[in-house]
């Protein structure tokens, strides 16, 4: 695998460098670098990790093989999975084309794209006023985007049907559109803290410098403050997109018919559907699977970071 | 003296009443996003617990005839069961589970990195897409995946989710199994604070192992098993999609949980007074939740 992997291990609080092997200069893994005190010398302890290892891959990462395997197996149902194919072929996917998988996974495409992007502008600009602006009533607007976060989906899902159905004011019916689902994730907690912390901790002297070559505001931020933010910007970035493609409830009720679900609210249908069998409803799963997938190992470095600091700030 | 004095007054009032309109043309968008689609509905919810909602006819205020109706009711009362036994064991399981891999993946080397990033995998992975890989590997049958290893222990086979009596455990396991990896890495993170030097004075005092887990490394993470916790336990009481892709709270309930109770109230029944009622509850638990971990954590920090 060519992508980095994830490390926690190096974003740590206080640590320590890793023991230098005297003499040598370089470091080598220690007895005294892990908790349980592994050796990474051939022996019983290091079998018994190796063994244990296995078996977490098993657990965890083996489910994933077989998903795959049985997308592409000509006959899958439960009592027939595997980590190889049967018999590869693609026809699974060709039923679930048949069935509408593509425009599902359009549907999801428009959604974490322009979900994404508007999530990253809105709570971008909040930052920004909250980490380089003085005003009243500061403290009250942190604490209600912090309660955007204790607001999920579930818990106000039946009148936030409501009001897609006729938003205030404006009476517009968002139904059946992809906006029902995309504004109602605009204002998302977690990234105005990350990015307010993380705006915070740039020096305001480049702003000055700007705003004396006489820098309006906006271009300060698009020009200036935005580029020092790209880490930020992509650890919001990572988590916000698999936050959205996660998204089971609200694209649920923000639909009008079956054909504005996204591609994992679809998989349901695929599956009450009692004309395909189980490899097709894996075809579906697997197609829903690759997007989060390439994120992940193109960004994850960002999503370990992004999961350590959400919680730390919670 | 005067007229310089009164000269910059305006101006500077004009300034202040600029830089004053500014932060506020910043937050517009997020604020207004999450009036119209959180507080509103917030306050909609809570209204909406007092009326005997009819499309029709007009709502007809009730007071608080849908909460008592909704906290006798016997299937909801089954649900706080199955929400607090599903929330402290995800809870509980997830820690177990992912402390026990952040201990055996604490390291370095390039191969537990790579072993690191595959564990991860479930928890990048789309809730609904995790219910149908389960559903599959829970096939009933004795060859399904999950049976077939039973069968090489001489076991029976089980049928997991079709069962009153195993569905919620076996709920419960896929909660787990979502839920361990991001455990890990929180922990990994406690862990890589650790003082190594520490680790090396304790081993000359001859102490042992398990002294060393519980005097050095437990301290060390115990914040961020506390995060990790109160992370767990509010995921645990809104638990809605785990069970609405696995089970849909069947079978007979077993699994029903007090989201996906409220859900069917609301949309299948169309009893929408009753469900806000439960939606209220449920926020208010959170709310009083999260505010005393808070408490309990800022005092935990100055201590």
């Amino acid at each position: 695998m060519s992508a980095p992997a994830i490390d926690p291990v190096r974003t740590p609080v206080s640590a320590t460098p890793a023991r230098k092997s005297a003499g040598k200069g370089r470091t080598t893994p220690a007895r005294f670098d892990t908790a349980l005190g592994w050796s990474d010398r051939p022996g019983p302890a290091w079998a018994l990790r190796v063994l244990l290892c296995l078996l977490a891959l098993g657990v965890f990462a083996a489910p994933f093989l077989t998903i795959f395997s049985g997308s592409f197996s000509e006959k899958a149902s439960g009592s027939t999975l595997s980590f190889l194919p049967h018999h590869p072929t693609l026809l699974n996917f060709q039923v679930a084309g048949e069935r509408g998988i593509w425009d599902y996974f359009g549907n999801s495409l428009v959604i974490a794209g322009g979900g994404l992007l508007l999530q990253l502008a809105v709570c971008t600009l909040a930052a920004y006023a909250l980490a380089r602006h003085r005003f009243r009533g500061q403290a009250l607007v942190l604490t209600l985007f912090m309660l955007t976060m204790m607001l999920p989906e579930e818990v106000i899902a039946i009148p936030l049907s409501l009001v897609l159905g006729h938003v205030p004011v404006v009476g517009v019916d968002l139904k059946g559109t992809v906006w029902g689902v995309i504004l109602p994730l605009g204002a998302w907690g977690f990234s105005v803290m990350l990015l307010t912390e993380f705006m915070k901790d740039i020096p305001t002297e480049i702003e000055e410098a700007a705003r004396i070559d006489g820098v309006g505001e906006l271009r300060m931020l698009w020009q200036v403050v935005l580029p020092l933010c790209k880490p930020a910007l992509g650890v919001a970035g990572v988590l916000g997109f698999i936050m959205i493609w996660d998204q089971y409830l609200l694209p649920l009720i923000a639909a009008k018919d079956p054909t504005d679900y996204t591609v994992t609210v679809a998989l349901s249908i695929l599956r009450t559907d009692p004309e395909v069998g189980s490899g097709v409803v894996l075809a579906g799963a697997v197609i829903a699977l690759v997007p989060s997938l390439i994120v992940y190992l193109l960004l994850q470095r960002s999503l370990v970071t992004g999961i350590a600091a959400g919680a730390t700030k919670g | 003296m005067t007229a310089t004095a009164t000269t910059p007054g305006p101006r500077r009032a004009r300034i202040i009443g600029k830089k004053a309109v500014l932060p506020w043309l910043f937050l517009a968008p997020g604020l207004l996003l999450a009036l119209v689609f959180k507080f509103l509905p917030m306050g909609k919810g809570v209204w909406l617990s007092f009326f005997d909602v009819r499309p029709f006819l007009g709502d007809k205020w009730v007071g608080l005839d849908n909460y008592t109706r909704v906290l006798t009711d016997h299937r909801f009362q089954d649900a706080i069961g199955h929400t607090l036994l599903l929330g402290v064991g995800m809870s509980l399981g997830g820690i177990v589970v992912g402390s026990a891999l952040a201990l055996l993946l604490e390291g370095q080397a390039r191969s537990l990195k790579i072993i690191r990033t595959a564990v991860f995998l479930p928890v990048v992975t789309a809730t609904a897409v995790v219910g149908e890989m389960w559903r599959l590997m829970y096939y009933p049958t004795s060859d399904g995946l999950l049976n077939s290893g039973l069968g090489l222990l001489g076991l029976g086979p089980v049928p997991y989710l079709d069962n009153p009596d195993t569905a919620l455990w076996a709920t419960m396991a896929m909660g787990i199994w979502m839920l361990a990896p991001y455990n890990m890495v929180i922990i990994l993170a406690g862990l890589a604070g650790v003082d190594r030097s520490l680790y090396e004075a304790a081993a000359m005092d001859g102490v042992s192992l398990r002294q060393r887990l519980r005097h050095i490394t437990l301290p060390a993470i115990r914040p961020a098993l506390g995060i990790v916790l109160t992370l767990a336990a509010i995921r645990g009481l809104r638990v809605f999609t785990e069970v609405y892709v696995l089970t849909g709270g069947g079978p007979a309930g077993s699994t029903d949980v007090w989201m996906t109770r409220a859900y069917t109230l609301g949309f299948t029944r169309n009893d929408i007074g009753g469900a806000s009622a439960a939606s209220v509850v449920l926020l208010c638990v959170t709310l009083l939740l999260t505010v005393t971990v808070n408490y309990l954590r800022k005092r935990g920090d100055v201590r």
